[in-house]
């Protein structure tokens, strides 16, 4: 099979196969591509998107972009503004999604969506097998070491390094009885369809709450249970429970609109000669249990990874999605060899402080992991040396306000993605870049400036300077801004006095602390 | 390990979870996330804000304190708590020996998930009245 503009990349040894054609598999291909790291795509189908060629079922994304922000369309900072856009050096590539969006909403609409994707690969030049279909995986071993090799619908492809960012889109239905004589997230109906219908919804997370708003003008009732309580991101002041655009039904529950909210496990669901479904509750917030009749049974139980035969080959999950479990680069924590991207690197989940997940199962998330992997493959799997520029110690606290004012990556990925810099015999620094922060923390090697941004769930953004020594690690947790610059006198003080602090050795592990010289949310 | 059941199962045989009913076991499933740890990955930072509680399912960790081990910890054994009752940071590394799976939740959600549940708090109080009483030997 040869290689043509429209079906390149025909079976064969690769150095490293990246399958899948969603956000996460071209922004992985682009930053491959930056770094001259030679590669194949291969994906399942016809055009770029991923699931955005299909989903959210109501047509309308959860993540925003705004075409007018604080900061210039395409500079660094305005990325914090703009959750969907693809990253790239090139001005024509960058910040596309903006240019498709109609002004009806900052969430931009499903198609919008999917065009600024198609518009990054068009334009970037990704190139993809299309309408090539992974379909298993074996391993093996030859004189040079060990190979994955991945059966396709046009052959196999052999290749060192393996990286799957195939997204999380299998529909995933929990054994609870009868469950499954219901439909699917993925199977709900056109909505008007659904007119005078009594309808429940297993799962209260943001798709049984997306799928009860666009029920809200047609259902007569809607129920939604699962087992433990369900959590609004107003609240929890994250992107953890439901996005503020579902919350509609809250307010029709509280009301008395005909929409209930319960906490409860489903005990069985049956169906009834009429069609009609019987669904029997147990609650687990103390009230009795219920049974309730239903026209519609849908679960809204999320998807889990098509790993295909990944596990049985070693591949570690979690969680009923079935998420592979990751190093904190990336790499399957039980198949060295294997890595992932877009959506799947939540399987990497980082320290969470404070219970605050990443964004990496969004795309303002993934697209800095990917661009982070692509350098630690680089590195890691071809041999390609890192430079690291140097500052010089004087300079150090101007960079660290620098970076935490300006940084996208560590404003989307908080308390997940750091800037680490790395002390030199000279008393200067080498710039290390960007490295998953539980790397980071735990690597050996020189003494290390490690910055991030964080947040506690309190509302506050602000920036925690690690200083990494041979003897342990420091947490220097800096006053969070009320308008989220870290410029100001006081935190260019901050900085400064965290810089002039590095030169200090400290005694032991255990004399780590909070430095106290800002801003501390625990007692 | 991976669909609620299993959780269900696994955390129905462990004595900080006994005295919850079904329904209750499968909300804390359904609330805990599930997380796997490979053999040398640090769980828990000595020093470090923001940490979680963590319920041993399988494998075995390392309690290491500025650098020396003190205990292992095993399935059912949990361990982050200390630093969340108290709002302090962790005396503590933790670090798995071998693969580890663990159920965590998120240090802002335990105090409301244990005065939800006091019969896990009680368990959990007779947990700590044990290590204390084992701790107290230990110096006399």
């Amino acid at each position: 099979m040869t290689a043509s503009a429209d079906r390149p990349f025909p079976p064969g040894e690769y150095p490293l196969v990246l399958i899948g054609s969603g956000p996460g598999a071209l922004q992985l291909s682009y930053a491959l591509g930056r770094l001259q790291i030679p590669h194949a795509v291969v994906s399942a189908d016809p055009a770029p998107g991923g699931m955005f060629r299909r989903w959210p079922f109501f047509q309308r994304l959860l993540s925003w972009t705004k075409p007018y922000a604080p900061a210039p369309s395409g500079s660094r900072l305005y990325e914090r503004y703009d959750w969907n856009s693809l990253l790239a050096e090139e001005p024509e590539h960058a910040a596309l999604m903006p240019r498709f969006m109609d002004g009806s909403s900052y969430f931009p609409s499903r198609p919008e969506m999917e065009r600024n994707l198609a518009a990054f690969a068009a334009g970037a030049g990704i190139a993809v097998r299309y309408d090539c279909r992974w379909t298993g995986t074996r391993l093996e071993e030859d004189g040079d070491g060990r190979r994955f090799v991945l059966e396709t619908t046009d052959g196999e492809y052999r290749c060192g390094t393996a990286v799957f960012a195939v997204g999380v889109a299998e529909p995933f239905v929990p054994p609870s009885p009868g469950l499954d004589l219901g439909a699917h997230y993925a199977d709900t109906r056109a909505a008007e369809t659904y007119a005078g219908r009594r309808v429940f919804i297993a799962g209260k997370q943001n798709s049984g709450f997306e799928l009860a708003t666009g029920l809200l003008p047609w259902a007569r009732q809607i129920t939604l249970a699962s087992p433990s309580p369900a959590r609004l991101s107003v609240n929890t002041r994250s992107l953890v429970g439901v996005r503020a655009r579902y919350v509609q039904p809250f307010e029709d529950h509280a009301l008395g609109g005909g929409v209930s909210v319960l906490d409860a496990a489903i005990e069985r669901v049956e169906r009834a000669a009429d069609g009609t479904f019987r669904v029997s509750l147990r609650r687990t917030d103390g009230g009795p249990d219920v049974a309730l009749e239903a026209d519609d049974v849908i679960a809204a139980t999320g998807f889990t990874a098509p790993l295909l035969d990944l596990p049985a080959l070693g591949v570690a999950t979690v969680g009923s999605s079935r998420i592979p479990a990751q190093t904190p680069w990336w790499e399957s924590a039980s198949l060295p060899g294997v890595f992932f991207a877009g959506t799947l690197t939540q399987g990497a989940p980082g320290l969470k402080k404070h219970g605050m997940p990443s964004n990496s199962g969004a795309v303002h998330g993934a697209r800095y992991n990917a661009r982070v992997l692509a350098g630690h493959l680089a590195r890691t799997r071809f041999g390609r040396p890192a430079g690291a520029a140097t500052i010089a110690g004087r300079e150090l606290g101007d960079r660290l306000v620098h970076e935490a004012s300006t940084s996208p990556e560590l404003w989307h990925q908080k308390a997940y993605l750091a800037w680490v810099a790395t002390k030199e015999p000279d008393g200067g620094f080498a710039d290390r870049g960007l490295a998953p922060l539980a790397d980071a923390l735990d690597a050996d090697g020189p003494d290390a400036v490690i910055l991030t941004l964080e947040a506690d769930g309190s509302g506050a953004i602000y920036p925690v300077v690690y200083l990494r020594r041979a003897a342990g690690v420091e947490e220097r947790v800096l006053d969070p801004d009320s308008f989220l610059a870290f410029t100001g006198p006081g935190h260019r003080a901050a900085f400064e006095a965290v810089a002039r602090s590095v030169a200090r050795p400290r005694a032991s592990r255990s004399a780590n602390r909070v430095d106290g010289i800002g801003y501390s949310a625990e007692p | 390990m991976a669909d609620s059941n299993e959780i269900v199962d696994a955390i129905a045989r462990m004595t900080l979870f006994a005295d919850l009913a079904n329904p209750q076991l499968e909300a804390v499933a359904h609330r805990f996330e599930e997380r796997f740890f490979p053999a040398g990955e640090r769980i828990l930072r000595q020093g470090l804000r923001g940490s979680g509680f963590f319920v041993i399912l399988e494998g075995r960790a390392s309690v290491v304190v500025d650098g020396d081990q003190r205990a292992e910890l095993g399935r059912g054994d949990f361990f982050g708590e200390v630093s969340i009752l108290l709002g302090e940071t962790p005396v503590a590394d933790v670090i798995a020996i071998e693969p580890l799976r663990c159920l965590v939740l998120g240090a802002p959600d335990v105090e409301a998930f244990l005065l939800g549940h006091p019969p896990v708090m009680y368990r959990m109080l007779q947990a700590q009245a044990r290590r204390l009483r084992n701790a107290n030997r230990w110096r006399s």
